[in-house]
């Protein structure tokens, strides 16, 4: 990632605008909020970092809800339950000490945003409405209609302007800065607004910047969510874990083109919608003969698929999905955003008509490697927590399970940064690697002739669509591979006309050189697994093979490459999986005793 | 398809701009803000326009379109066949670039607003139909499309005389809110500028999650300092019966002040 060539104009890094915090969040949505409000309890001076503006983060398109077990509508819910749930989806490769964290906490982190503010749908007796949502055991999910993650950020978005927190919006960062002794020391970026320099130094970083889901065509992310903390993190030396898990969510809008991978929420499932080939046939009766159309993630999306295959495909190449059959104002009060959304976007009353649907990519489980209690990586000072960590959610995750997430280690993650920061000094800056990267942000501007950053970009999305993908085999991944290597070579000479004001196609750069090292992890990991798992499909190596569940892959940086491990996951104790002795989860079991009991007394 | 539309995008920054022609092939169901992205990757690639999801649920993409407040996303193309399509930044805000514009004081003023107050901690026991009234305003996307509309900010500079529609609606949420103990009355009245409102219900007709501002936060808003402030036989009651230093309304007061 460096350049030979020299700007005509050597950037002083004395004069660049410089801030000095305790610590320093990287991403404004819910796990970067929620880690400020933690942060920030106490004496600590805390700035959160937004590549966007405030309140727009990736959180905000969130819809089905967030998975708690607080047994509102289901009473024999319970924590084991949902770490059952959770690890069983996860396919077993997740951290079984994130899960259980996850697990025990979440319900606290919900009602704490009661207490803060949001407003969830409510049962008949005044609590909190849980819906049912794929492969959970019990109606599971707080939300508020198809809108809740755009309730958590707002809520979080309130909490942190009221909290003496220092909001920096529609910042890029570029470079994590470390110290001599590799300790991180802040964070090197730009004003959107103007291009201009900024360093922040920091005692801690955390970072919350979400997952990489631009890097397909097909997409439900939005612009943001292009990898830059995780890149970024990987480059300074931070390890990367599973990163050939990315989840393709089965339901996103297929038609019209403009709209294609828009997502649809699991929560028109939830809520009883169904799905229907070509032929009428309700084929996830096939696929999954007891979850139906509330199948994990994986498996209804390959069961889509796998029907195009078959030629039973609709005309652009999905699904029908339907929930006509509800009455109509059942389906704008708990589905407002959908109702809406294909009745401007795509001319489709859905209350009225079943509608297309396909996969589309959703979702990163893989991401930097994080101790479970604190998110601390493995450069010290540096933490993490969202979409861009890893463990939580194994080879797929459930849905919910995000929303959850940002809530459970973004507190835990600000409060560990907040303590790092606590212990240790602000370490020193380096002003070489300062200026070095000050040269590099600016050198695109300088060439007169190289690549144009929206053709690699579509290129990219091109390349990991096509051979990296839902369905991967040792012949595509390597193609792939071999293309990306190829684009990563060109993406050193981009090319960008214009000032250093707004301007979208500068920006697009370091999104698509952020990509192309988090792609090239992803190929690697897909190649190492030679199995299928969750997410991961490959057709040479159909089925899941127990040895390989014994593994994570863990990707580091060395010389410009990405090397891959294995790591053995690590074994539950006996208490935890004394709850996977019976194929059923201890809460579904409970309930079945006591209806056994019942029927005996009678 | 292949009918060619012809969008006239306003280049610039403060120190001025003009118009600039762009043609784009029509897709079907294709989206100003899809137009734009084109004209990005084939013609103009520092072409400065805000967008995220590109869903409706952001609300980061507005702009004027034809002279309406719009969210770019969400505005067909075809409605515009057969004419050019002028592409502007929200007039009530200071342009940053081209399409983008700095919309920082709605996050200034929102700072100021009294926070929730419940009266206890959750788990709250709250009924359908009693947060079916606040759920409205949670809607919200905060794109900023019933700010630029507002006369008072567009018009009348009236930024530090008036909250905005946003504003109003985000007070309305919590002051509804059947657990909230704040008074925020006060600061309605002397810091927010409620009064200035003149109830023309602009912000209702540009709002794209179609929330009622006007009349159901608005006007009930307006409603409650009326009570407090201009009722004669409040005003009364109150000369008579003078409560002692903060005791009552409660919590209300000093969350005022702290406003």
């Amino acid at each position: 990632m460096t350049t030979n060539k020299k700007s005509s104009s050597n950037v002083n890094v004395e004069t660049i605008e410089r801030h000095q915090y305790d610590v320093v969040i990287v991403g404004a949505g819910g796990a970067g909020l929620r880690a400020a409000i933690a942060a920030a309890d106490g004496q600590a001076k805390v700035a959160v970092i937004s590549k966007s503006l405030l309140g727009k983060a990736h959180t905000v398109m969130a819809e089905g809800g967030v998975a708690a077990s607080l047994g509102n509508v289901d009473a024999d819910d319970s924590w084991d339950t949902h770490f059952y749930d959770t690890m069983k989806s996860g396919h077993f490769i997740n951290n079984y000490e994130v899960v259980e964290l996850y697990t025990k906490e979440v319900a606290d982190r919900v009602l704490e945003l009661e207490s803060w503010g949001a407003v969830f749908d409510r049962t008949p007796v005044g609590k909190i409405m849980q819906r049912p949502f794929g492969a959970h055991s019990f109606r599971r999910l707080a939300h508020i209609g198809d809108r809740t993650g755009k309730e958590l950020i707002r809520t979080l978005q309130y909490q942190v302007i009221h909290h003496s927190v220092d909001v920096f919006q529609e910042v890029t960062t570029t470079r994590l800065l470390l110290d001599k002794e590799g300790r991180t020391a802040g964070v090197f970026g730009y004003y959107r607004e103007d291009g201009r320099f900024v360093i922040f130094q920091a005692k801690s970083v955390v970072l919350a910047t979400g997952g990489f889901g631009k890097a397909y065509k097909v997409t439900s992310n939005s612009w943001e969510s292009t990898g830059d903390g995780a890149a970024m993190a990987f480059q300074a030396g931070a390890e990367l874990m599973d990163m050939e898990m990315v989840q393709f969510h089965p339901t996103g809008m297929v038609w019209p083109p403009g709209v294609r991978g828009l997502l649809v929420t699991e929560g028109v499932r939830g809520e009883g919608g169904l799905l229907y080939n070509s032929q009428h046939e309700r084929f996830m009766l096939r696929y999954d003969p007891v979850l139906h159309e509330l199948s994990s993630r994986d498996v209804v999306a390959r069961s889509i698929y796998k029907e195009n295959l078959a030629g039973r495909g609709t005309p652009h190449g999905g699904a029908w999905l339907d929930i006509s059959h509800l009455p109509a104002a059942v389906v704008k009060s708990k589905l407002p955003g959908m109702y809406e959304q294909f009745l401007s976007l795509a001319d489709v009353d859905i209350t009225k008509e079943a509608f297309e649907v396909a996969p589309t990519t959703h979702y990163a489980m893989g991401g930097i490697r994080v101790e479970a209690a604190t998110g601390a990586t493995n450069i010290p000072g540096l933490f993490a927590a969202g979409e861009v960590a890893c463990g939580l959610h194994g080879a797929n995750r459930l849905g919910g399970n995000s929303l959850g997430d940002i809530l459970v280690f973004g507190r835990r993650a600000g409060m560990a940064a907040r303590a790092y920061a606590d212990d240790h000094d602000q370490g020193d800056l380096m002003s070489g690697q300062m200026e070095d990267e000050a040269q590099r942000v600016l050198a695109p501007f300088s060439r007169t002739q190289g690549e144009r950053p929206y053709q690699l970009m579509a290129e990219l999305q091109e390349i990991m669509t096509n051979y990296a993908g839902m369905v991967r085999s040792r012949d595509t991944l390597e193609t792939g591979l071999e293309q990306l290597k190829t684009l990563q070579e060109r993406s050193t000479r981009m090319v960008i006309s214009g000032s250093r004001a707004y301007n979208p196609g500068w920006h697009t750069i370091f999104d698509v050189q952020s990509m192309l090292v988090l792609g090239e992890a992803v190929i690697r990991g897909a190649l190492a697994r030679e199995e299928s798992r969750g997410a991961h499909w490959r057709t040479d190596f159909p089925e899941e093979l127990p040895e390989m569940g014994a593994w994570n892959f863990v990707h580091t940086f060395q010389e410009g490459t990405v090397v891959v491990r294995a790591d053995p996951v690590p074994a539950m104790p006996d208490r935890l999986a004394r709850l996977f002795e019976s194929n059923q989860s201890p809460g579904i079991l409970r309930k079945q005793q006591r209806a056994a009991r019942r029927g005996g007394d009678s | 398809m292949s009918e060619e539309m012809v969008l006239s995008i306003y280049r610039g920054d403060a120190n001025g701009g003009q118009e600039e022609e762009y043609r784009v092939p029509l897709e079907t169901g294709m989206v100003v803000l899809d137009a734009l992205h084109y004209v990005q990757a084939e013609a103009a690639p520092d072409l400065a326009v805000r967008w995220n999801c590109k869903a409706a649920h952001c609300g980061s993409c507005s702009a004027e379109v034809n002279g309406r407040p719009r969210l770019l996303c969400k505005t067909r193309l075809d409605q515009y066949v057969g004419q050019v399509v002028h592409i502007r930044p929200m007039h009530a805000f200071p342009i940053i670039k081209d399409l983008v514009t700095d919309v920082s004081s709605n996050y200034r003023v929102a700072k100021q607003i009294p926070a929730f107050q419940p009266r206890t901690p959750a788990p709250f026991t709250m009924y359908q139909r009693d947060v079916d009234r606040v759920q409205e305003f949670h809607r919200c996307i905060e794109c900023f499309l019933c700010q630029d509309t507002c006369h008072v900010l567009r018009n009348h500079g009236g930024t530090d005389q008036y909250f905005g529609p946003r504003m109003m609606a985000k007070v309305a949420e919590w002051e509804m809110h059947p657990m909230d103990v704040a008074d925020r009355r006060q600061f309605l009245k002397d810091v927010a500028g409620l009064p200035m409102c003149n109830v023309t219900r602009c912000c209702v007709d540009v709002c794209p999650e179609h929330i009622v501002i006007t009349d159901n936060a608005i006007i009930p808003l307006k409603e409650r300092v009326a009570d407090q402030y201009w009722d004669p036989i409040r005003a009364l009651f109150r000369r008579f019966h003078r409560p002692a230093e903060g005791a009552v309304p409660g919590a209300g007061s000093d969350v005022s002040s702290r406003a």
